[in-house]
């Protein structure tokens, strides 16, 4: 076992569930969408990213890329957050609440991917 | 792309790490402990002013407590903070700026902004392995001539000086071991413009390597090296190496031909100077008596061998005959810096004197024993380094010989003036009283400064005004050509050397010879001469002047009028 392998999958796969865990309920409902769990998506996602610098392998450069999206995403999400709660002063209003959360869910399919991949590359190995 | 990249982006991924885990629960702590606003309600501070407030404090250490003061319970958390965040903050940032000056990524950089140039490179190229005094020479006089260089060296010091050198064209270059396949090939050995390839490395095996890469990867190119002992030039032949240049043998048959032939020699000598040189006076080697070689090395073997062959008398003086070998003649065991030594080799009846160790102090110091035993002497020195030019001038040497010189000038001419090179090598054939009768013609053209040599050739693009006038039918002869386009009763001041026709060559072809399309000719005389026939060669109407001795009107409404005139 390569205490590596296991610390890269468990970020990778926490990425993905803390993402879920912020996406799922009403999408427009600011009651559903915990900022906590934001911050806690955004950190994890930041973690994994780091994780997978300097892969050589072509897979390593598809994850990076996936992690790299999802940041992004994740980015635009709380900007959009602090915008509106401090900037703009309009509050968490349905519409901003909607445009938050399917932002994660961006965030979230690229995650999917990243867990995708990794299944993928465990399986190749057989060992 | 290079594995270093990879490696300092995954030596990154520590110091970013803590990083981010140290600002999280920096952030985490503010937002979780609860404060008071200016009324004193209880108040939670969010993320945005969390990650701002923790920001400036890990770097700066605050501009105050904001949005509203804190409470106790928050100080207590930020006065935790302020240690690890600036230790962490301090430890990460500079890791990642040592990172990134860490001197292997700096090299792989440049190495592959160096390889990015080349590929970008549109006008052709010779790539020279080596920049020393040989490589040193030689791009100088490859930029003298507009052509294009790119160096590898070793040394970063030699490629920095590159750098320092006032050049006409800009030589990138390299630092890096030239006999790695890799350098070659980011240096653009595949690149189809590369014309050759000049390996002048000092030591022989780099030079085999770099002329065996050359030869596998790119086997149009054209291969030159250098080349001092026998063993390596099979070996470089025996694949196809261009051409293999051997200073030592080089200068010792130049001597045995200043010995057969004095006119010869200086024939090849003026021919070959640079546009600026002086030129020399002739040398007469004496070619009876005894002459003394002291070193029997490399330089010592070739000039033993000419001269012994020339039927002369020689004695050898060698201070380590065990590890030189030593000659079938007499050899005197001595290094020859000594009168005792010098008398043993029967100095006071020499006429000529070889100072040929690979020492320069020693050389000189040769000589002058040597001169004051016998003043008649006839002296050649073997000056190995370059910087010793202005001893080596006062000592005034009848000939010196600098290998670092012999080769780059071989390998101008072969690279710049492929015909000269030519017209040098069929001269060998002709006797000394034939160049006698060149040298003196050649001089009546010129007055102290090398005569300009040059190559023309009757193509669309290089002669553009001769090419239409023979293709519609016409006759030029070689004495035409020569008119001056100025004045046509006068001759410009030049002398053809060669023509090259149908893979023949024909030496000081006759002034009536009809010049044929994709003829090539070499001249030399003064560069007013050269400048006034590239005049004639693509310019109708300085040709039509030539032949006519008439202006010819040269634009629409003059022709027009001309023509309404004749009719």
């Amino acid at each position: 076992m390569n205490p590596e392998k296991v610390v890269f999958g468990f970020f990778i796969v926490l990425a993905l569930t803390l993402n879920f865990g912020f996406f799922v309920g009403e999408l427009d409902n600011p009651d559903h969408h915990h900022v906590y769990e934001l911050f806690a998506v955004i950190v994890v996602n930041l973690i994994a990213t780091v994780l997978k610098f300097g892969d050589r392998t072509q897979m390593g450069a598809v994850l990076l890329a996936t992690s790299l999206v999802a940041l992004l995403q994740l980015f635009a999400a709380a900007l959009v957050w602090t915008l509106a709660v401090h900037v703009t002063e309009t509050g968490l209003t349905t519409v901003t609440m909607a445009s938050i959360v399917s932002l994660s869910g961006g965030a979230m399919l690229a995650n999917v991917v990243s867990v995708i991949l990794l299944i993928i590359e465990t399986v190749m190995l057989r060992r | 792309m290079n594995n270093i990249f990879f490696l300092i982006f995954r030596r990154m991924r520590a110091p970013l790490l803590t990083l981010v885990m140290t600002y999280s629960i920096a952030m985490l702590g503010l937002v979780l402990i609860p404060g008071r606003d200016a009324d004193g309600n209880v108040w939670h501070m969010d993320f945005f002013h969390a990650f701002y407030f923790v920001s400036f404090m890990s770097s700066t250490i605050g501009f105050g407590e904001i949005p509203f003061a804190f409470t106790a319970a928050q100080r207590l958390w930020v006065s935790f903070s302020i240690f690890f965040t600036v230790v962490v903050w301090l430890y990460s940032i500079g890791t990642v700026l040592a990172l990134l000056k860490d001197e292997t990524f700096q090299n792989a950089l440049t190495e592959r902004r160096f390889a990015k140039q080349i590929k970008r490179m549109r006008e052709s190229f010779y790539l020279v392995c080596g920049y020393g005094q040989t490589g040193e020479a030689l791009v100088k006089a490859l930029t003298d001539r507009n052509q294009h260089a790119v160096v590898i060296d070793i040394l970063e010091d030699r490629v920095n000086m590159l750098k320092l050198e006032n050049l006409r064209e800009y030589v990138p270059g390299l630092c890096g071991d030239a006999s790695l396949p890799e350098h070659l090939l980011e240096a653009g050995l595949k690149h189809p413009l590369c014309e050759g390839v000049v390996a002048l490395t000092n030591s022989n095996e780099d030079n085999l390597m770099i002329a065996i890469t050359a030869k596998l990867i790119h086997p149009e190119v054209e291969v030159i090296c250098r080349a001092d002992s026998h063993d390596v030039e099979k070996n470089m032949a025996s694949f196809g190496t261009d051409y293999i240049i051997d200073p030592f043998d080089a200068f010792a048959l130049h001597l045995a031909t200043a010995i057969q032939a004095p006119c010869l020699s200086l024939l090849q000598d003026w021919l070959s100077l640079g546009q600026r040189d002086m030129l020399n006076d002739p040398v007469y080697p004496p070619s009876k008596g005894l002459w003394v070689i002291c070193g029997y090395g490399r330089f010592g073997k070739a000039v033993y061998d000419k001269l012994v062959r020339e039927g002369l008398e020689v004695i050898v003086v060698e201070a380590e005959p065990e590890m030189t070998g030593t000659p079938p003649t007499h050899c005197v065991i001595g290094r020859g810096t000594e009168a005792d030594t010098l008398t043993e080799a029967e100095i006071e009846r020499a006429v000529g004197l070889v100072a040929g160790t690979d020492n320069d102090a020693n050389n000189l110091s040769i000589i002058m024993t040597a001169r004051e035993l016998n003043t008649d002497l006839f002296v050649i020195l073997r000056q190995n380094l370059k910087h010793n030019d202005a001893v080596i001038e006062a000592v005034g040497a009848e000939m010196v010989m600098l290998p670092s010189d012999i080769i780059a000038n071989r390998i101008r001419v072969l690279l710049g003036a492929p015909m000269q090179h030519q017209f040098v090598k069929l001269v060998l054939h002709q006797d000394d009283e034939w160049a006698c009768q060149l040298i003196s013609r050649i001089s009546a053209l010129v007055t102290h400064h090398a005569p300009e040599v040059w190559e023309i050739a009757f193509s669309e693009r290089e002669s553009h005004a001769v090419c239409a006038f023979v293709r519609r039918g016409n006759q030029l002869t070689l004495g035409e050509l020569m008119t001056d386009p100025r004045d046509r009763s006068s001759k410009l001041p030049c002398i053809p050397l060669m023509l090259y026709r149908h893979n023949d060559y024909i030496l000081l072809p006759d002034l009536d010879l009809k010049v044929q399309k994709d003829d090539h000719l070499l001249f030399c005389g003064s560069v007013y001469a050269k400048n006034r026939m590239h005049w004639t060669l693509q310019n109708e109407n300085a040709l039509n002047y030539i032949l006519t001795g008439e202006a010819r009107p040269e634009g629409w409404v003059w022709r027009r009028l001309r023509k309404r005139e004749v009719t």
